[in-house]
């Protein structure tokens, strides 16, 4: 009993090596098949200050251009996401597996976002872009999908975790299906709701910065002009801009979370 | 003799798995009858209270309730026939984060149009007959408290207001005391009786303590394996009744 546990152990150790073995071989195999080299990151690094040295002082040539855009990605990302809040609720309540008619609607409903999730949001713009046109509307219909995968499954899962007691009590009073979702589900799940909403909505102001770069629309593009006409000093105060725009969504939305919460906590009179 | 509410004919109940629950039960209530049910835990009272407004599909049988057979109704019907039976839960099952007086419209729910029920669109006198109905089971005070700051009797109490709210003809309550301490429950059940008195709606209760069913049921039914074992009045259940209503089968033991 006891050699046989030993020797488990040994086999194990003996495994871990191998895998760290195997894994640091993969590691240099890579680096030259990457061609990364130590004399082209010495190389690089003579570009790289003149990259930096072109960045500073940041300069803005046309700020009004520049906050458009800025304000261009707020609202395509703030219009994704209601798109996708309104439509994943919808999905959602056919996908959770306690109010959904059918576990096969259920299932198919779920696979669907799965699918959409597994589909970067810049892919979704691409193609959008194809469909409708450069600008903000395959931006906003990139976002909505985007969200639409990720939403319908935590609002789902949020909608699992109801106590099924309400629904039944509400039931047996001969409360109607909508009846139930709109008085007995949303408020046992709302902060939940909100939560996953506000998050949301952080995580679209991050991408709508993105997606101007594939022509989306927004502030990306503004990024884009700047580095293909080598002007540094611009492309700095635009990232300075995105980053503002995206750590004041961040503020504004954890503060929109307390507030939610107070008042749902003195709920509707 | 007063007029009948429910009339129940050869009721079964077969889950899928094969587990009969209720067998070719057959029974009447009348009107402002308190009836509390006993037996042992797994001899189908919950079962049998759930079948009575479909919460749990009863296999085969009649249910005539206000001269509908239950059993059959479609959905439409069924929603109008269950808003006037109130069901009572042992785990409360009220909205927890929505305030007491809420919890109690809900009970209007049945009586109300998609739209303006979904969106709880109560009007003036719906509200007041709920704060009138949470002030007659001491409750006024807690109105718009939120419905998880009461304590366990408290909530089971406005469970109550919200069935008297549905106006019913029939109150189920299944295990309503169960998790409640023992001063908790009888002032849950002195205000479930109460209603009954008041309202003039037919109760059905699951219990599993002999005593609070000897004190407060006009009549008494046990149920053991599916079956009514005993139907009469506190006085006609002996000490051998209850004994041999809960006494597990010895014929397998004897062999």
């Amino acid at each position: 009993m006891k050699q046989s546990k030993m020797a488990k152990i040994e086999k194990k150790k003996f495994r871990n090596t191998l895998y760290a073995v195997l894994a640091f071989a993969f590691f240099i195999f890579s680096m030259l098949q990457l061609n990364i080299v130590p004399e082209r990151l010495i190389q690089s690094a003579d570009r790289l200050a003149y990259v930096f040295g072109g960045m500073f002082p940041p300069v803005l040539n046309e700020p009004l251009d520049v906050f458009g855009a800025a304000v261009e990605s707020i609202q395509v990302a703030i219009l994704g996401t209601i798109i996708g809040v309104i439509v994943s609720f919808v999905l959602a309540v056919f996908a959770a597996r306690n109010l959904a008619p059918s576990k096969t609607l259920s299932f198919a409903i779920k696979s669907f976002a799965g699918f959409v999730r597994a589909v970067p949001a810049l892919i979704w713009a691409l193609l959008f872009i194809v469909a409708v046109g450069l600008g903000p509307t395959p931006g906003i219909l990139a976002l909505a999908i985007n969200s639409i995968g990720m939403l319908v499954k935590v609002y789902a899962e949020a909608l699992e975790e109801i106590d099924m007691g309400v629904v039944e009590a509400l039931e047996s009073a001969g409360a109607s299906k909508l009846h139930v979702i709109m008085q007995g589900v949303i408020p046992s799940m709302l902060s939940a709701f909100i939560a996953w909403s506000l998050f949301r909505l952080d995580v679209n102001i991050r991408y709508s910065a993105i997606l101007g770069v594939v022509g989306a629309g927004g502030i990306g593009w503004e990024l884009v002009k700047a580095a293909q006409m080598s002007r540094y000093d611009e492309a700095l105060m635009v990232t300075m801009v995105i980053f503002l725009m995206v750590m004041s969504a961040e503020v504004i939305s954890e503060f929109m979370k307390k507030r939610a919460n107070s008042a749902t906590a003195q709920a509707v009179k | 003799m007063g007029e009948t509410i429910v009339d129940i004919h050869n009721l079964n109940k077969t889950y899928p798995d094969g587990t009969v629950a209720l067998k070719n039960i057959s029974m009447k209530a009348e009107k402002g009858e308190f009836i509390v049910i006993i037996g042992p835990s797994g001899a189908g009272k919950s079962t049998f209270l759930r079948s009575i407004n479909r919460l749990s599909e009863p296999t085969s049988g009649e249910i005539l309730f206000m001269g509908k057979d239950i059993v059959k109704a479609g959905k439409k019907e069924l929603r109008t026939l269950r808003r006037n039976i109130g069901m009572i839960f042992q785990g409360f099952n009220l909205v927890k984060r929505l305030p007491t007086v809420r919890n109690v419209l809900h009970g209007k729910l049945g009586y109300m149009s998609s739209l303006k029920g979904a969106f709880g669109l109560f009007d003036q006198d719906q509200v007041e007959e709920a704060l009138g109905i949470l002030k007659r089971v001491g409750l006024e005070e807690q109105a718009f408290k939120r419905a998880d700051e009461l304590s366990g009797g408290q909530q089971q109490r406005v469970a109550i207001a919200r069935a008297i709210n549905q106006s019913p003809q029939l109150i189920l309550a299944d295990e309503p005391i169960a998790s409640l301490d023992p001063n908790s429950s009888r002032v849950v059940m002195d205000y479930l009786k109460k209603a009954c008195r008041e309202e003039g709606f037919t109760t059905f209760v699951n219990l599993h303590q002999v005593d609070f069913a000897k004190e407060y049921a006009d009549r008494i039914i046990g149920i053991k394996d599916g079956e009514i074992y005993f139907d009469g009045s506190g006085d006609d259940l002996t000490d051998e009744v209850i004994e041999a209503l809960y006494s597990k089968e010895k014929e397998a033991v004897a062999g």
